[in-house]
């Protein structure tokens, strides 16, 4: 059975030269984000140090939740507990419909993409705007993000420029990234002007004090934030760290590991509600308790999603983001999905374990062993592939099977190298040649050249 | 100097590039090594271990160390077979105890076994061609056989520099990037697609700079290059770097 990613790999960027310029796009920011980090000379411990908290704030996560829920509180702002998706979309719709809010702008969060929130309030007539400028295209397009740092990074500027063509009124044929930008920004302008209420994701979260750090380069989450009366902050569980002094550490490695930046244009830190204002906050769990539950495989939660890791990924930037089922792609999505998807168990598989995510994740998570360590741990040992595996490992320990084995191979080789229905070489052969023949086995010419010893 | 060798050889190398092992028996001795092998020996488990395939990959790993047990030094021409033995068996909850312990430490790859463990660099090579290098993961991230472009230089240089700059006649042509050549064990069967637009972007890479042949330190991956290659008619030519290191002049 073909793995979706494969499939979705053939389907999603299209030809070579979309291939192409989705990998360079990408790899561009791989390459910013290293030399931002050689310019940091204790990039390394900084690493290690990020690592060592999130460890720890994982290790004691229920304390400092309920020290986030006090001093948030505290501070003003109201704050809420969804289990689920669905309690997440129940909870934001009630708060909107509860006071009347029809239109509401949104600033890019992945776990409301992971919430599919849009949809659901929709289905509750209140109109969601997406207001940082990739989600605003792949809003646009119907599309879902195709990376979570950059979401529209799969589409050409011609795209863009027909898109806002046609919603925008830009002229036809405009590409000028500039005048594109400044066009979204007229645009997203009303829609800030007139929106009742807004959304924000958080980056982080500090228990001490009860407040949410928002992190954009646009600004776009900051006005949403000051223009109407209601915000809802929307957190995940593992998005915590213990102290304000803790954040300078996250914001040094997080702009740093996504785009090469020493710090992103704005981070907002939001202690309560602004004065006649209301500030919600949702704690969202679907699924996160359940991994921190699983000790083999609860580094994933560290993530502060940076993108950092589908930058390096070559198999990320080959495939494209909508080819992974589910909100998050590249090697953190994968390492995600089995844990929160029920389709997840194949995502894992998409990768040749090069390891190079693990070498730039700025929590040092470990990425390619964890890919690892979720293949064995889905693997079910009563399914027909499994079986054969367990059959050709009983005859690869046998040196004469084995040895005979390859020398039925050697016979076929002619017909190996051809394409037909049911060649096991079949998939393989569609992109490549077959080696031409080998000759005879080393162990052969070992025993000829250097008899029995 | 004359050091006992036990020859690893995977089993693709076995079957699929049985030149490689040929001429990594060549350089060893050209080294001053007595080299052994074992013909009962297949393989480490490597594919079954990244398959998730644990009873299996497990199975073949206890016999790999059972069967080079009473061996103190051990090479093998493939830089993620080492890895699979030195770093990963213990997973699988194999070799975690002494002696399989230091057995495990004492698996090389062929390269680092030359430069690292006998310093030698220059083995009277000839080959008079422009070379570029892929830098397999494995022996790369894995056994530090490298300095991989995510992290700080590292302060050992890697020994197929080492080796090559032996290697009289011989024009180095620098890669662009280090990453994957998409080749990845049963990740090149699984997705086909994928790993062909990795290989073929290394391809590019390394004919754009003007390179006649690509080496490296895993036949899996050149042969995977090489399928791609040769579907394609275009890229270097891949060369084992023992078969590289072998040649003495006419390629």
């Amino acid at each position: 059975m073909t793995n979706p990613i494969e499939l979705g790999a053939r389907s999603g960027l299209g030809d070579l030269h979309r291939v192409e310029r989705h990998d360079a796009a990408v790899f561009d920011l791989r390459m910013r984000r290293d030399a931002a980090a050689r310019e940091v000379p204790d990039w390394e411990a900084l690493r290690e140090h990020a690592a060592a908290v999130k460890a720890h704030t994982l290790d004691h996560l229920d304390t400092y939740l309920e020290e986030f829920e006090a001093r948030a509180s505290q501070a003003g702002a109201v704050v809420h507990w969804a289990s689920d998706a669905a309690a997440l979309q129940r909870i934001v719709g009630d708060l909107m419909e509860e006071r009347g809010v029809h239109r509401v702008v949104k600033s890019k969060s992945m776990l409301t993409e992971e919430c599919e929130l849009n949809t659901a309030l929709e289905a509750r007539n209140i109109q969601v705007v997406d207001t940082d400028l990739g989600e605003r295209i792949v809003q646009l397009r119907h599309e879902s993000p195709s990376h979570i740092i950059v979401p529209a990074i799969h589409c050409s500027r011609e795209e863009i420029g027909e898109l806002f063509h046609r919603h925008m009124g830009t002229p036809r044929g405009e590409t000028d990234p500039e005048r594109l930008t400044r066009a979204a920004r007229r645009n997203l302008r009303s829609h800030f002007l007139a929106a009742q209420a807004a959304i924000t994701g958080v980056n982080l979260a500090v228990a001490e004090s009860g407040s949410i750090v928002v992190v954009t380069n646009e600004g776009n989450a900051d006005l949403g934030m000051s223009l109407p009366r209601l915000h809802v902050a929307c957190v995940g569980i593992e998005k915590l760290i213990p102290r304000m002094e803790d954040l300078p550490v996250f914001l040094r490695l997080l702009a740093r590991s996504a785009t090469g930046q020493p710090i992103s244009a704005y981070t907002s830190v939001v202690t309560g509600p602004r004065p006649g204002a209301e500030l919600h906050i949702v704690l969202v769990d679907n699924g996160r308790a359940a991994l921190l539950g699983q000790e083999r495989h609860r580094s994933a939660l560290a993530c502060i999603r940076c993108g950092a890791c589908l930058n390096t990924c070559p198999v990320y930037r080959r495939a494209g983001g909508h080819a992974y089922p589910g909100p998050i792609p590249g090697p953190i999505g994968a390492v995600l999905a089995p844990a929160m998807r029920p389709d997840g168990a194949s995502l894992p598989h998409a990768s040749s374990l090069c390891g190079s995510c693990t070498a730039v994740c700025p929590i040092r998570i470990d990425l390619h062993d964890q890919l690892l360590a979720w293949r064995h741990d889905t693997n079910r040992p009563r399914s027909a592939a499994s079986l054969a595996a367990r059959m050709a490992a009983w005859l690869m320990a046998r040196p004469r099977w084995f040895r005979f084995a390859g020398r039925l191979a050697r016979g076929f080789w002619p017909l190996a190298s051809r394409r037909f229905p049911g060649n096991p070489a079949g998939g393989w052969l569609r992109t490549r040649e077959l080696p031409p023949h080998p000759g005879p086995s080393f162990s052969a010419r070992w025993h000829r050249e250097r008899g029995a010893d | 100097m004359s050091r006992s060798v036990a020859l690893f050889i995977p089993c693709y190398v076995d079957q699929l590039a049985p030149n490689v092992g040929m001429a990594s028996v060549q350089v060893l001795e050209r080294a001053g090594c007595t080299v052994s092998y074992d013909p009962e020996q297949t393989c480490c488990g490597q594919p079954f271990l990244t398959m998730g395939e644990a009873s299996a990959a497990t199975t073949l790993a206890e016999k790999h160390l059972h069967h080079f047990a009473e061996h103190e030094t051990i090479v093998c021409p493939s830089g993620s077979c080492v890895a699979t033995v030195r770093n990963r068996y213990p997973e699988l909850g194999v070799g975690k105890a002494e002696p399989e312990c230091t057995q495990r430490q004492n698996t090389f790859e062929l390269g680092e076994f030359l430069v690292r463990e006998l310093g030698v660099t220059s083995l009277g090579a000839r080959f008079e061609h422009r070379v570029a290098v892929l830098q397999s993961c494995h022996g790369l991230r894995d056994l530090g056989l490298g300095s991989p472009s995510e992290l700080p230089a590292a302060a050992e240089p890697a020994p197929i520099d080492a080796l090559l700059d032996g290697v009289a006649g011989l024009i180095r042509v620098p890669s662009e990037r280090d990453e994957c050549c998409g080749f990845g064990g049963m990740f090149t069967v699984g997705f086909p697609e994928v790993s062909a637009r990795m290989g073929r972007a290394r391809l590019r890479e390394w004919a754009d700079a003007g390179a006649e042949y690509v080496t490296g330190t895993d036949a899996s991956c050149l042969l995977h290059l090489d399928g791609l290659r040769r579907r394609e008619d275009y890229g270097p030519q891949p060369i084992h770097i023992a078969e590289l290191l072998a040649s003495e002049g006419e390629a």
